[in-house]
């Protein structure tokens, strides 16, 4: 832990986990389908299916997926916000398995298209995403993040890289469709990734689909 | 990293303090002092904001103690105390209910370095880069708890997370009126002393009761270590020491009084009826 997570982070009450880990989540899947989604299922497990109501986490996802930042004071009237903006929304709780007590499953629709990701609130804000749609990973969102669907031929991912153009802290591929031949990149950076490097990586002809979520700025 | 070798280090107790910190996170210096400054504004303007406020929070457990504390003239508290109380509690319930706060370390006890910052800057007309640079000797107390031993209530009980913000809040008013580290050392092993064994109970797992009063008190035990400490008495027992004896005592208590929200106060008869009734009205608004 550094000195700043010890003093701050700045955020809304009334727990770090329950609160600031779960809006976390919400906002990077806000971020993920590149805006609000037009319908959005939280599906909760172990402790925040126990005791999330109580302690706002459906408040704070609901801020979240709308956007909002972890400091934001609107957070406590995010049910209402929701419901001003036509956002369609449900909850429900299940036991996901063998995860995290913390763990939420967020489905979200927008123009048609559905995405799931997973992810972990795993403590003084801190979150971990560890799937997104069927690919499994372990993402802690303090690096720029670069999900990425390639054509999993020889040669692509390498080809990709290097028109990142930044340090790279992390890297994952993995093959998810071996008849359609579609694997999935993630690559984490430091530094953000300019948006001249990010066309061109939308354009190569091995990128099929590509997500570029920034980390927050406020988020040092 | 123990708090002797950031005070032997032969330059201002602050610098070192972003020193080491830069030298880890490859943040640099001015960077992190412009950080800790917004972290201090924040506080500074919640504390001005939430002032003696009557708050909705989450469950209801509290929301008034703020307000009845800020019309209530002093008996036996010095204004400073009263002022510090009254933010402490303010902002605990503001945590309480959804409010913006810093966590410091955590947000069960948010209200009380803030206390002390709100009253030095009200009443004692303390200028912004002396107070920061307190607030800077404060983090570098609680970072020492955090790399030695835990602020999480949940590992270490609420000696963890409200023994340290009373250990940061009486170390940053002693280097503020003596600007000795061996002072602020001094009165944050007196205060840390002085928190030791206490458990994390809250109510239904609630942060409302006791969290939202023990920050009230807490802020009162960084005031009288810091007194002590400008007075010139020292811990027999050296910081990091109690560092390490807290740590010890943290982990042999039982999980139940760890967060679980099921032993200590949690499992009194009046705790266990008020969560019941809670959660009945929870149910019957859900219907609705
Ligand atoms: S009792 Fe537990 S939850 Fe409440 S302030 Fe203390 S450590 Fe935090």
């Amino acid at each position: 832990m550094s000195l700043l997570d010890v003093v701050g982070p700045v955020m809304v009450g009334p727990s770090s986990s329950h609160t600031l880990g779960a809006l976390r989540i919400a906002r990077f899947v806000y971020k993920f389908v590149g805006g609000m989604p037009d319908r959005v299922e939280f599906v909760l497990h172990g402790s925040f299916a126990d005791t999330g109501f109580g302690h706002g986490t459906d408040k704070a996802l609901l801020a979240g997926i709308m956007g909002m930042h972890a400091d934001d004071e609107r957070i406590r009237d995010a049910l209402r916000i929701a419901n001003e903006k036509r956002l369609d929304y449900s909850f429900s709780v299940e036991d996901l398995g063998d995860v995290h007590p913390n763990t939420i499953l967020v489905r979200a629709n927008k123009n048609g298209k559905m995405t799931e990701i997973r992810g972990s609130s795993v403590g003084g804000g801190e979150i971990e995403i560890n799937r997104i749609n069927d690919c499994e990973c372990s993402l802690s969102w303090e690096f720029h993040t670069l999900v990425l669907v390639i054509k999993d031929v020889p040669g692509a991912m390498g080809q990709i890289l290097g028109d990142v153009r930044v340090n790279i802290s992390n890297l994952y591929l993995k093959r998810i469709d071996a008849l359609r031949k579609i694997a999935v990149g993630i690559v984490e950076t430091d530094e953000e990734i300019s948006e001249d490097c990010l066309r061109e990586i939308e354009n190569s002809r091995f990128v099929e689909e590509m997500y570029y979520i920034g980390r927050d700025a406020d988020e040092i | 990293m123990k708090f002797k070798e950031i005070l032997s280090a032969g330059v201002p107790l602050p610098e070192e303090i972003l020193r080491r910190e830069m030298a880890e996170s490859g943040v640099p210096v001015e960077l992190l002092r412009r950080e800790m400054q917004k972290l201090m504004e924040v506080m500074l303007e919640e504390a001005e904001k939430q002032y003696g406020k009557r708050q909705k929070t989450l469950a209801g457990f509290t929301g008034d103690n703020g307000s009845k504390m800020a019309s209530h003239d002093a008996v036996m508290l010095s204004e400073f105390s009263h002022m510090a109380t009254v933010v402490a509690l303010s902002l605990a319930e503001s945590n309480a209910a959804m409010g913006r706060v810093v966590a410091c370390p955590t947000g069960g006890a948010c209200g009380v370095v803030p206390g002390v910052m709100y009253a030095l800057k009200k009443l004692k007309g303390a200028q912004y880069d002396e107070l920061l640079n307190s607030f800077i000797v404060a983090g570098g107390i609680g970072w020492c708890i955090e790399k030695n031993a835990t602020i999480a209530g949940a590992e270490g009980g609420c000696q963890a997370e409200m023994g340290t913000a009373a250990a940061m809040a009486s170390a940053l008013l002693t280097y503020y009126f003596t600007e000795s580290g061996e002072k602020a050392a001094n009165a944050a092993a007196i205060a840390l002393k002085s928190m030791l064994g206490l458990v994390c109970d809250p109510v239904g797992g609630y942060v409302e009761v006791p969290c939202v009063k023990r920050n009230g008190i807490a802020v009162n035990i960084a005031i009288s270590a810091a007194e002590m400490a400008l007075a010139g008495i020292e811990s027999v027992i050296p910081f990091d020491e109690v560092v390490e004896a807290m740590h010890r005592v943290g982990k042999s208590l039982p999980e139940s009084l760890r967060e679980t929200g099921l032993g200590g106060l949690a499992a009194t008869p009046t705790a266990r009826k008020i969560v019941k009734d809670l959660k009945l009205r929870q149910h019957s608004a859900e219907k609705q």
